[in-house]
């Protein structure tokens, strides 16, 4: 009787013990972004717990969510990729002028940017592998060059429009779906590309080894990693996610000059959260995406509770450094 | 034997310390081609007139300043993002407390430099006991002071007084005073980088952490005396634009993208971004480059967004030059 | 543990740090500004006396937004407001000159009377002119622009100006700076220098220097001096505020929430736009600004804003802007957000917003600051070089679009980005030169 009590007791424990590991494993990210928004929902219920106001939600902080998945990839390889704004920039402001006003001009225009995309990809993987230009610094002169350029085709202010068809995907709503009242379309894009790149990145030999590469370039380049080919592939998925985020970006704000400034810190901001270490070896699509949107949730959070605007820095900026600070504490202790 | 090797060593710096850095080649190079093409397509003022050459310095005073700051964070292998807000709430704070007197100017630099040391040694400590990454340190530094200044002033707030507008557009001789207070800060960054044992244990600390910290060298203590110093070259950056400006406003450090152009012109210098190597006389190249370059496209005439695009192409051409021949791999 | 230390005392300092940032007060109102001793400011600058029984039903601190929006001290003059509030109903002194050149107020100079600049008064064209723009980076800037250029290539076809030396500061005041000291470091490259200044302080004291060896114009934005020979623009930031705020009170007998938007701080004319609606709205009570926001030209963070705002406060009876820029982006996050259109609206002469508010038949103003006055500048150098009155304080007209006489400015074939109030009507290169802008095709210096 008492042996069976005790055993069980024990088992209770062990029970308890694993789902205390379990728990234990859950990334910061989602009890962080959890509270948020249930704090979100008792200030306003309208907003933050009805289907309606969720989907509301989502529609601004897809895009950013895309951008750190990119941006992710370029981290977990240890690596910096600071031309997505710039991208971001560029794919709003030239697309303004390639449309040119005419709706139809709207595929061959996302089509082009894509191309640029890639060729800015290609350019900045190139250049880190072969001239082992450090990323950081490759793609901070990328920066100013996609910017510099952008603004020089535009001549300086935008001087035409994004088109309805263009815009659609960061601004438009799935009407009428069941359960969901309506579906952003850009929270559909962000699901696609979201299961594209969790599946490359997870479930794929690409995924081990870009983090092969961040955690010890030397190893794994002699375990038969092609470290050159890999990097330039990954700085090419960056782009490319940087211009779909930009066509997010744009549809949900329009044209304007500032439009892609920052954007690559909130990215990287974004990532962190979402437990990417800087210097690379570790990375998950899913918490980056999480990243995202507790940035964003953050931002609607002061507002609801009727702070100015600049407090969201304040506390963006405490928070960054709090997750890289407790994790790299923790880290540490483990050792 | 060990008297030999620290004289070897005294020797190699002193070596280092005066040997020309490659990147004035580039700056030779550079300011022909801006003048050639000044001189075939427009009024050739850049060979011809002494002043626009000065003003080419003087442009670059604000960011030599605090690059010079940055060349010694990157060197202890940190980098600085917080610059541009430091700056902004210098300009803001000196105005705000010397409001147009000057008996307060002494209050005023007193007060800013206080509040750079103290930005300078949050980062250092933030990065060095909390262990968090430079770059994310600095950037939530940086949106914490920036939420701090959006928050408390939107706008001009004081104003300087005239006598203090002699930093900014006084003359001394024919020497703009601006000039001698940057290459004072050049030189102050020299003397700590090879004259002191400081400047050596930021190499060391810069070149690999644990080898410093085995061979007894505080590497803490190091990089956040790197990290206050170049909060405090911020400040002075911020007092000399305060100057010119006659009152502080919030947007003056990110309208001149301190943070990015402090970094990219200590990289053209020649100090390498994985630290242990560089110095400031390449630094101080960098920044002239970028006034050239400003200068060159005022004369010619030609959209300045094109600028953008040449700085983008010469930060890494530049620092490809350093790279290429390296075996490492970059990350 | 003594990890766990350092991590309790890191949090202790950014808290303090977060604290030290929210407990901080506007500083404005402490802010005694030297240079003006004349300032009744006191009537306008308090806000923080506004009452919270103005706004009866809404819970959160409409009172902070407005402390926090306070004008600048050194932004507001009693004696200017009243007199552009009298400037608008005035009729231009000289009706018969296009309207670019006319002017509401007589202020007439000449070169003879100033005699420093004897050596520029003895020179006989073409001549040669520099120009320091604060940047070409949005929109009305770029109509500005063109219409500056194309007036240069018209004195030119008749040899009346040569080089035009075209300064960018890419909205840099530093830069700005050194750009001005490069003019004034290479006497003789220019007969006079026009400046649109980035930020009004800032360039003041280079400002002050340039005119100590040349003559200067300056437009649109004003340093705080007046050395120049011509400060010239449409009458000015008071009445565009103004024209929009008395729209909506107008409109609304009844009251309502507004959201206002602004550009960016610390320019006189954006300042003088908010003070004066500013003013008005404390004048009538029952007005509610529910927020005052700070959005650049930025479209995305002003639809974030108008769903914040939705979201907060159900809804938004009118909008004032201080600039139109983003005015559109505004009305369709309106749209996007299944919300009512604001019942009054207001923006400005671009194309898109004029087209957007008749189609959606929305109630809406757009005051004007007319972007003819970049094309005055080149006339007032021309004359004035040339020994010709021109006006020292120069007051363009600036109309107002106001439903009555919306049609008439609404012109489909112009891009959505173009301002109606150009001038540029009469120009040789029209409409080509603004249909499809290129600000690059423009030299500087020809032989």
């Amino acid at each position: 009787m008492t042996t069976t009590t005790a055993s069980s007791a024990k088992e209770i424990n062990q029970i308890l013990g694993k789902i205390w590991n379990g728990v234990r494993r859950i990334p910061p990210v989602f009890p962080i972004f959890l509270l948020i928004f249930i704090i979100l929902g008792f200030l306003n219920p309208k907003g933050y717990q009805t289907m309606n106001g969720i989907m509301t939600f989502f529609r601004p902080a897809a895009p950013l969510a895309v951008l750190a998945i990119g941006e992710m990839l370029v981290l977990a390889m240890g690596g910096f990729d600071l031309s997505i704004g710039a991208i971001v920039t560029m794919v709003v402001l030239a697309s303004s002028k390639l449309l040119a006003n005419d709706p139809e001009k709207a595929l061959p225009a996302i089509l082009i940017m894509i191309g640029i995309g890639i060729l800015i990809g290609l350019i900045n993987g190139l250049v880190v592998s072969f001239l082992k230009v450090p990323s950081f610094i490759t793609t901070l002169g990328m920066m100013l060059l996609v910017r510099g350029a952008t603004l020089y085709y535009i001549g300086g202010a935008p001087q035409g429009y994004l088109t309805d068809n263009w815009r659609q995907f960061g601004r438009n709503y799935i009407q009428d779906v069941p359960f969901f009242v309506k579906i952003p379309y850009a929270l559909i894009v962000l699901l696609v590309l979201g299961l594209i790149f969790y599946i490359l990145f997870h479930r794929t030999n690409y995924g081990k080894q870009v983090l092969a590469i961040g955690d010890n370039m030397r190893a794994a380049q002699l375990s038969g990693v092609r470290v050159k080919l890999i990097r330039v592939v990954t700085h090419i998925l960056c782009s490319v996610l940087a211009v779909l985020g930009g066509i997010l970006v744009g549809g949900y704000g329009g044209v304007n000059v500032t439009i892609g400034e920052g954007m690559e810190m909130q990215a990287i901001a974004a990532c962190v959260i979402g437990g990417v270490l800087l210097g690379g070896g570790k990375g998950n699509v899913i918490n980056v995406a999480f990243g995202a949107f507790t940035l964003q949730a953050i931002v609607n959070l002061l507002n609801q509770l009727g702070l100015p605007k600049p407090y969201t820095d304040v506390i963006q900026g405490s928070i960054i450094i709090f997750v890289v600070a407790y994790s790299a504490l923790s880290s540490q202790r483990k050792r | 034997m060990t008297t030999i090797t620290t004289t070897d060593n005294k020797l190699k710096r002193l070596a280092r310390s005066v040997r020309i850095p490659p990147v004035y080649i580039f700056l030779v190079v550079v300011f022909l081609v801006g003048g050639i093409l000044d001189q075939i397509l427009s009024d050739g003022q850049i060979f011809t007139n002494p002043l626009i050459l000065l003003n080419i310095i003087v442009r670059s005073v604000a960011l030599g300043i605090v690059a010079v700051g940055q060349t010694l964070v990157i060197i202890g292998a940190s980098i600085d993002l917080s610059v541009a807000y430091t700056i902004s709430i210098t300009a803001i704070m000196s105005s705000y407390i010397m409001q147009g007197k000057t008996e307060n100017v002494l209050t005023a630099i007193v007060g800013v430099l206080a509040i750079g040391i103290a930005i300078g040694l949050v980062n250092g400590l933030i990065v060095t006991k909390l262990k968090v990454n430079p770059f994310i340190a600095t950037l939530g530094t940086s949106l914490i002071i920036k939420g701090i200044i959006n928050a408390s002033f939107s706008n001009y707030t004081g104003s300087v007084p005239k006598s203090f507008e002699f930093f900014g557009y006084g003359m001394v001789g024919p020497i703009p005073v601006s000039i001698i207070i940057l290459l004072l800060i050049v030189f102050i960054g020299w003397f700590l980088l090879s004259r002191t044992q400081f400047g050596a244990h930021l190499y060391g600390v810069g070149g690999n952490v644990e080898v410093a910290r085995l061979s007894g060298v505080r590497t803490d203590r190091v990089l956040i005396g790197a990290h206050i110093f170049c909060s405090m070259t911020a400040v002075i950056s911020g007092l000399f634009l305060v100057s010119q400006m006659r009152a502080g406003a919030p947007w003056v450090g990110p309208n001149g993208i301190f943070d990015l152009n402090s970094i990219a012109t200590t990289v053209i210098g020649g100090t390498a971004l994985s630290g242990g190597k560089g110095g400031v006389w390449g630094t101080l190249a960098g920044v002239l480059i970028f006034g050239i370059l400003d200068t060159t496209f005022n004369q010619l005439g030609v959209n300045p967004y094109l600028k953008s695009v040449f700085q983008g192409v010469i930060i890494v051409l530049a620092v490809a030059s350093y790279t290429i021949r390296s075996k490492k791999d970059a990350a | 543990m003594k990890k766990n230390l350092l991590f309790v005392v890191s949090l202790i300092i950014v808290l303090t740090m977060v604290l030290t940032a929210c407990a901080n007060t506007p500083v404005e109102t402490e802010a005694p500004v030297v240079e003006e001793p004349e300032a009744p400011v006191a009537t306008e600058a308090p806000a923080a006396e506004e009452p919270a029984a103005e706004e009866p039903v809404v819970a959160a601190n409409p009172g902070l937004q407005m402390e926090q929006a306070q004008v600048a001290m050194q932004f507001w003059s009693d004696e200017e407001f009243a007199k552009q509030m009298e400037l608008m109903s005035a009729a231009p002194l000289n009706p018969d000159d296009p309207i670019y050149l006319q002017y509401l107020e007589e202020s007439p100079t000449d070169i003879t009377q100033y005699p420093q600049y004897a050596d520029f008064a003895a020179k006989a064209p073409p001549y040669n002119i520099c120009f320091s723009n604060a940047g070409v980076n949005n929109p009305w800037r770029v109509v500005g622009y063109i219409d500056m250029r194309e007036q240069v290539e018209q004195y030119r076809t008749e040899g009346l100006v040569k080089n035009f030396i075209h300064l960018d500061a890419q909205g840099n005041d530093a830069k700005q700076i050194a750009d001005i000291q490069d003019i004034i470091n290479t006497p003789g490259k220019c007969d006079l220098l026009i400046v649109s200044p980035n930020t009004s302080e800032a360039l003041t004291p280079i400002v002050e220097k340039a005119c100590e060896v040349m003559p200067v114009i300056q437009f649109d934005r004003y340093t705080q001096t007046d050395c120049p020979v011509v400060s010239e623009r449409s009458i000015g930031g008071y009445a565009f505020g103004i024209s929009g705020a008395n729209f909506i009170v107008e409109n609304l007998p009844e009251g309502g929430n507004v959201l206002a938007f602004r550009i960016l701080p610390g320019v006189d004319v954006l300042e003088h736009r908010w003070g004066a609606a500013r003013k008005i709205f404390e004048q009538n009570p029952q007005i509610n600004v529910i927020g005052v926001e700070f959005v650049g030209y930025d479209s995305f963070k002003a639809n974030t804003v108008v769903s914040d705002y939705l979201a907060k406060y159900g809804t938004i009876d009118a909008v004032w802007m201080d600039a139109g820029g983003t005015a559109v982006t505004i009305l369709e996050a309106f749209k996007d957000n299944e919300a009512a259109y604001p019942k009054v609206m207001v923006g400005e002469d671009q194309q898109d917003y004029l087209q957007y508010i008749k189609d959606n038949n929305i109630l809406g103003i757009a005051p004007v600051f007319a972007t003819y006055q970049w094309r005055t500048a080149v006339i007032a150098a021309v004359k004035f070089l040339q020994g010709e009155t021109v006006q020292h304080h120069w007051y363009l007209p600036q109309p107002e679009i106001t439903p009555e006489n919306l049609d008439q400015y609404i012109n489909p074939a112009m891009p959505p980005l173009h301002y109606a109030m150009c001038g540029c009507e009469d120009m040789t290169n029209y409409p080509d030169a603004w249909t499809t802008p290129d600000i690059n095709k423009y030299k500087d210096v020809i032989d």
